[in-house]
């Protein structure tokens, strides 16, 4: 194996458990009462049962792994993204890289400080005036007081508050005062940043303003950045590499592109439409909805092709029979129809919506079998739903915009 | 390379006499701020402000005056009792104050100390030295108090010993960190440990030299004076009051037995504390 000098974060052996039930219920009284039972041989009134991280399997032991057996390398200068499931263990991993909690076994080693960022504003008193909370803010955070100062206008400028630099923070609007948390920690001079969700606050201006800064830190300066996001877009763009937690092991370690793939798979659930021919002359038989590999799947990425393929019966020829989809958002609202007239031969049809046309968002598909302004024939009971999910795309820094559904056609000249 | 640069290691287990003192240090900045923040907001919120700080101990001296000196007719070694009263309330409040807000610094700071780390020592720490204002401001009222008794003739003289005052200041804050540290590390498994302390702190002024002096004690109940006299809190106030009025039972071994205790209970806080903190947003 060839030795790497610049690894910034090694990560060997690590777990963490958290124990259940048997640590004791919090009060003298409750452990009083616990031991009396036991002494007669009753049954331990406070025991907590069928509590585990996998939240189907009841466990046998009071013991849940919250992380088990973590190896890991982070090079220098890298941006890795941390996905996972709720309760996968991203938080857990996160809290014991900032020294909040330790593990259990294990070891973490690396080079150069730590600023961690698992919420804005920690420490924040809404009395302070904003440079005071700067100042307290930037200090909790591990600035010496000659650094922050040295980078106050920076930071003012930032989260432009100039104007109420001197007012308590209690009186700023949510905004600013995530705005002036974000860019306090985002001026620390740290080697490496951890970053955990702070995104899913502030305006779409201030999420775009919130990668970039964090873009440069990684790119620009070569510090370490470790994100952990649900938001695909955002990894994607920032992210050169992605670790997958699944039920706390690694479950996969590279690049992020091929990592979003494979989570997304792994989460997608089939919804698809089948049915038993009933005895009625024309109908529709069945519906699923594919990915390019003929995979049945729920979860698209942004680029990639979604497939539709029915099946249907009929008869007889009914002259101007039609089979139509129509792509609907979440508010029920049809944002297209592709129509097929059927001709006999055809019992089978397949519907390509071409990569990049629907934005990353959640839809749904009816099919209608119908002769056009005469006559409705079939449809199915259930909608199938389906999502776009954001690989990263130009308007993936826009996430919580409204930018409608469709991707614009039109041509800037 | 540049200055920050230097490698760490987060492990399973650490020294339990790793007392991570460097760390504290690092952060003094830090301390000041927390210092700063606690008095500016107590400031803030309030409409008389640091007046609140004179209210306590001046009705307390007044009740006490009333209740122990003339009702139930304790002796206060021939000071003017109220002088004698602010002399122990005073010295008391300032640990009570340390001790109680320094045992539920876990409790009270659970939020931040989930979310980013800092050496926890930091917050008892702020504490003490937050306490340390309102124990000035009320430092001047007893000195008033004391002026004014100065010139309306009263029998008292300043000794030597109050020469150690500043030795007798740091020993209250330290016994209050020590013994609050050592709580708040049992009241984040105990959280009922916690009604204890308010109760605790009470009895535990009987038991210290406040209300009436060392020596009637001694005088009235030898066989049971001993509980006094170990509590390291009474050879504290004794030599605070002898300093200041020039009364007291004070006695260079029963000050170095108090001095013992302060760091042994200090040393074992600190350990306990930074035991307890490695893992405690995990249960609360």
């Amino acid at each position: 194996m060839i030795q790497k000098n610049n690894i910034a974060i090694k990560v060997e052996n690590l777990s963490k458990a958290y124990q259940l039930g048997q640590i004791g219920t919090g009060t003298i009284s409750r452990d009083l009462e616990r031991w009396y039972a036991r002494v007669r041989g009753k049954e331990d009134p406070f025991l907590r049962i069928g509590e585990s991280n996998d939240q189907h399997i009841k466990s046998e032991s009071n013991v849940v792994w919250s992380l088990r057996d973590i190896n890991f390398e982070i090079e220098q200068g890298d941006a890795v993204g941390i996905i996972g499931r709720n309760g996968a263990g991203k938080s857990t991993l996160l809290k014991i890289l900032s020294k909040v909690t330790a593990p259990t076994t294990g070891k973490i080693s690396g080079k150069g400080r730590i600023a961690s960022l698992l919420e804005v504003g920690t420490g924040f008193h809404p009395e302070l005036s904003g440079r005071e909370n700067i100042f307290l803010n930037g200090s909790i955070l591990g600035m010496r007081k000659k650094e922050i100062q040295r980078k106050l206008d920076e930071i003012v400028d930032f989260a432009g508050i100039e104007r109420y630099l001197d007012t308590p923070v209690k009186r700023y609007s949510s905004g600013m005062y995530v705005r002036l948390a974000f860019a306090v920690a985002a001026h620390l001079e740290s080697e490496i940043l951890i970053v955990d969700e702070v995104l899913a606050v502030g305006d779409a201006e201030f999420q775009k303003k919130c990668l970039g800064k964090m873009s440069d830190v990684s790119k620009g300066e070569g510090r370490t950045v470790l994100f952990v996001s649900h938001n695909m877009g955002s990894i994607a763009q920032l992210c050169n590499n992605s670790i997958i937690l699944k039920s706390g092991v690694v479950d996969f370690i590279g690049n992020t592109n091929y990592a979003i793939k494979k989570y997304l798979a792994h989460n997608s659930h089939v919804e698809s439409f089948i049915k038993e021919p009933k005895n009625i002359a024309t109908q529709i038989l069945s519906v699923l909805i594919l990915n390019h590999q003929n995979e049945q799947k729920n979860v698209f990425l942004f680029s990639e092709d979604i497939k539709i393929t029915t099946e249907f019966q009929y008869a007889n020829r009914i002259p101007d029979l039609t089979f139509s989809i129509i792509i609907r958002d979440t508010n029920e609202n049809a944002l297209f129809t592709s129509h097929f007239n059927l001709r006999e031969e055809n019992n089978q049809l397949t519907l390509i919506i071409p990569k990049t046309i629907l934005l990353p968002g959640n839809y749904f598909l009816e099919p209608v079998l119908h002769i056009p302004n005469i006559q409705f024939i079939d449809q199915i009971p259930n909608r199938i739903s389906f999502q776009i999910e954001d690989t990263g795309g130009e308007h993936s820094i826009y996430n919580s915009a409204d930018l409608g559904f469709l991707n614009s056609p039109a041509i800037w000249q | 390379m540049n200055e920050h640069e230097h490698t760490w290691s987060i492990e399973a287990k650490s020294s339990l006499f790793d007392l991570k003192l460097n760390e504290v240090w690092a952060y003094r900045d830090l301390l000041w701020l927390l210092v700063r923040r606690d008095f500016v907001s107590f400031y803030k919120q309030t409409i008389l402000g640091p007046l609140w700080f004179f209210i306590q101990p001046l009705f307390t001296t007044i009740i006490f005056t009333f209740i122990f000196g003339n009702l139930a007719g304790i002796s206060t070694d021939g000071l003017p009792k109220p002088l004698f009263y602010m002399a122990g309330i005073t010295a008391w409040n300032y640990f009570a104050d340390c001790l109680t807000k320094t045992s539920t610094v876990f409790r009270d700071n659970a939020g931040i100390f989930g979310k980013v780390y800092f050496p926890r020592l930091i917050m008892p720490l702020s504490i003490v030295v937050s306490n340390l204002v309102r124990f000035g401001v009320q430092m001047l009222l007893f000195l008033i108090l004391m002026a004014y008794y100065l010139l309306t003739g009263a029998h008292f003289s300043v000794s030597w010993a109050i020469c150690l005052f500043p030795l007798v200041v740091i020993l209250m804050a330290l016994l209050g960190l020590g013994a609050g540290m050592i709580i708040s590390a049992l009241t984040t498994k105990y959280r009922d440990l916690a009604f204890l302390v308010g109760f605790g702190v009470q009895l535990l002024m009987y038991a210290t030299t406040v209300i009436y002096p060392l020596s009637t004690a001694l005088e009235k109940y030898p066989k049971y004076s001993w509980i006094i006299e170990y509590n390291p809190m009474t050879p504290i106030i004794e030599t605070f009051r002898y300093g200041f009025l020039g009364e007291g039972g004070f006695s260079w071994p029963s000050l170095g037995y108090a001095t013992a205790v302060t760091i042994a209970l200090l040393l074992f806080g600190i350990v306990i504390f930074n035991k307890v903190e490695r893992n405690f947003v995990d249960t609360v």
